[in-house]
């Protein structure tokens, strides 16, 4: 405003960014810096018989020594291998589906569909369809391969790749329109190019396409190891709660069971700091790249 | 949205007979689940007994009228409604504001802070629902709608600052210097000029982030525990705690949970796609 004068337009200009971030800032710090904080700090503390808390590794020592925690990090570890597996089926996918002008709105819009569902309803579902006489097991029968017909998601040794199956059916669509819309932005005289230097269809999509895909096949893969360790918890607690036994228990769901089904806050906050650690790795990956992606654009 | 532009050359066309039955067969997978919801739901227990995979016969609606009078389901609905409508509002707006902060101005810690955003968005809820839970124990909250709404609030923050500030960027700096001239306040500019502008980009995050809300299952368990004040997914596991053995009733209540996202998902798919699209990287 032209009668403002020009030292409190200053001062005000210096702050007014600030004014637009605090709202914002507030219900961050609410929302995760003020918990991260106090969950690294409530997992360094332990009663003490007299009820004073005092400092110590205590419960990290616990938790070193319980071979649930193993086992959900393990857990974890093994869900990371459906990573690569659906990243590929992802890359085949859209790769047809870009060849194939016919019908692809309607393959892709079927194929993208599981991703839109709550995994409570996935998960409800699919304990009907790998029970021991859902659709899984009456397909094998029929086919004459009854003898590998499971109570999959009861038996200690199916139960994990089981779920990692149901997370690639929800997530795989979710790569597919990724890729998909990466492929469609691909200039199609490199293509032409290779298809009359006579590379056949192996070679066209390996030394060509995929060179091209890189930095969204990063992406998809970076999204998908977070998926893995922060947010699967849905599909444990719907599906197998955690078992058989302790099969199926994941960290998300170890912390929760210990936070309020055991009730032990200081066991429950080393846990949650232990797969803070996890994702820090993952931090560092999505910043390298977020960033790399927004210097590209501007 | 275009067709590809890549169209495979003649010679090529016997392959395509086996690329249609890859994609026929993924395409069943990803339906299957759907589709067994949705026979399941209008079947009777005793013709699910006897036939898990045929359609219906008889059709019943019972399990859906059932759903609605045995269970809570209408209140968890409308509470699942409540919570995402002032979810999105909040998230939004202080998204909006933030990212214009950062998208327009110059100012120190502004590195910083988009960094932060970035980072914040691999932080699993899991983490940081103990801390919160007692924090809502002490203020009364847990229990409430309110708890949630604060908490999904500032959950989808990073993202929405993400996204738009790399929208904000990408209108023309042209206009923003034509309304400095005109005299209008930074205020101004962002509610009459960049809001307008950013229609698409913000009708995309709020598609987007009402899937998360309206699907999000552990946070609504940790803080909405009593019957009354349920959303959907947390009901629906109490509700088929309470029918273990009515499994077409169970189907009828996922579907009816399902609905409004595939309503959603006929009508704005489009916006799905750009929204997940829009987030990744070239």
């Amino acid at each position: 405003m032209p009668d403002k004068k020009p030292s409190t337009g200053i001062t005000f200009r210096k702050i007014e960014p600030y004014l637009y971030l605090a709202p914002a800032t507030i219900l961050v710090i609410l929302v995760f810096i003020y918990p991260v904080i106090k969950i690294i700090q409530t997992s360094l503390m332990q009663n003490t018989a007299s009820g004073v808390k005092v400092f110590g590794f205590y419960n990290y020592q616990l938790v070193s020594e319980d071979p649930v925690f193993w086992q959900a990090l393990r857990n974890n570890g093994k869900l990371l291998f459906s990573v690569p597996i659906m990243t590929l089926l992802a890359l085949v996918i859209a790769i047809l589906l870009f060849e194939h002008v016919r019908g692809w709105l309607v393959y892709r819009g079927l194929i993208f569909l599981p991703y839109i569902l709550a995994i409570p309803v996935v998960g409800t579902t699919f304990v009907y369809l790998l029970g021991l006489n859902g659709i899984v097991n009456t397909m094998l029968r029929s086919l004459g391969i009854g003898f590998l017909a499971q109570d999959w998601l009861g038996s200690a040794t199916w139960v994990v790749p089981s779920i990692s199956l149901v997370i690639i059916y929800r997530e795989l669509g979710f790569g597919v329109v990724l890729f998909l819309a990466r492929l469609m932005s691909l200039e199609q005289e490199i293509l032409e190019a290779a298809e009359i230097d006579g590379a056949n269809w192996w070679q066209k999509h390996f030394y060509v396409t995929l060179p091209q895909l890189a930095g969204v096949i990063e992406f998809f893969i970076i999204v998908e190891l977070i998926t893995m360790l922060s947010w699967v918890f849905a599909y444990v607690f719907t599906m197998t709660g955690g078992g058989p036994g302790f099969a199926s228990t994941i960290l998300e769901f170890y912390i929760w069971k210990h936070a309020f089904a055991f009730r032990s806050p200081g066991i429950a906050s080393a846990l949650a700091v232990v797969l803070l650690a996890a994702t820090t790795v993952l931090i560092v990956l999505q910043l390298r790249l977020r960033r790399r992606s927004l210097e590209e654009a501007s | 949205m275009k067709p590809p532009r890549y169209r495979q050359s003649g010679r090529n066309m016997l392959f395509s007979i086996p690329n249609q039955l890859v994609l026929l067969f993924f395409s069943l997978i990803a339906v299957y689940p759907v589709y067994y919801m949705v026979i399941t739901a209008f079947k009777t227990r005793q013709n699910w007994l006897h036939d898990q995979f045929g359609l219906p016969n008889p059709i019943t609606l019972q399990n859906f009228a059932d759903a609605f009078s045995r269970g809570n389901i209408p209140l968890w609905f409308g509470n699942s409604l409540i919570v995402t409508f002032f979810s999105l509002i909040a998230s939004t707006a202080v998204s909006a504001l933030a990212a214009y902060a950062i998208a327009r101005f110059r100012f120190a810690g502004r590195a910083f802070y988009f960094n932060s955003m970035i980072a914040l968005m691999v932080i699993p809820p899991a983490v940081l629902i103990l801390p919160l839970f007692v924090l809502m124990v002490n203020i009364s909250l847990v229990n409430t709608l309110t708890s949630v709404i604060i908490i999904y609030s500032g959950l989808l923050i990073p993202f929405s600052v993400y996204l738009l500030v790399s929208f904000f960027r990408s209108l023309p700096s042209e206009l923003f210097d034509a309304a400095a001239i005109d005299g209008c306040t930074n205020l101004d500019t962002f509610w009459r000029i960049t809001l307008p502008l950013s229609t698409p980009a913000l009708v995309t995050l709020v598609v987007v982030n009402a899937l998360f809300v309206w699907n999000e299952l552990l946070i609504a368990l940790v803080f909405l525990q009593s019957e009354s004040a349920k959303t959907l997914m947390p009901g629906l596991t109490t509700f088929k705690g309470h029918f273990t053995l009515n499994e077409p009733l169970i189907m009828a209540g996922t579907l009816i949970a399902t609905v409004p996202m595939i309503l959603l998902y006929l009508f704005g798919q489009r916006l799905f796609v750009e929204g997940l699209v829009a987030g990744a990287v070239k």
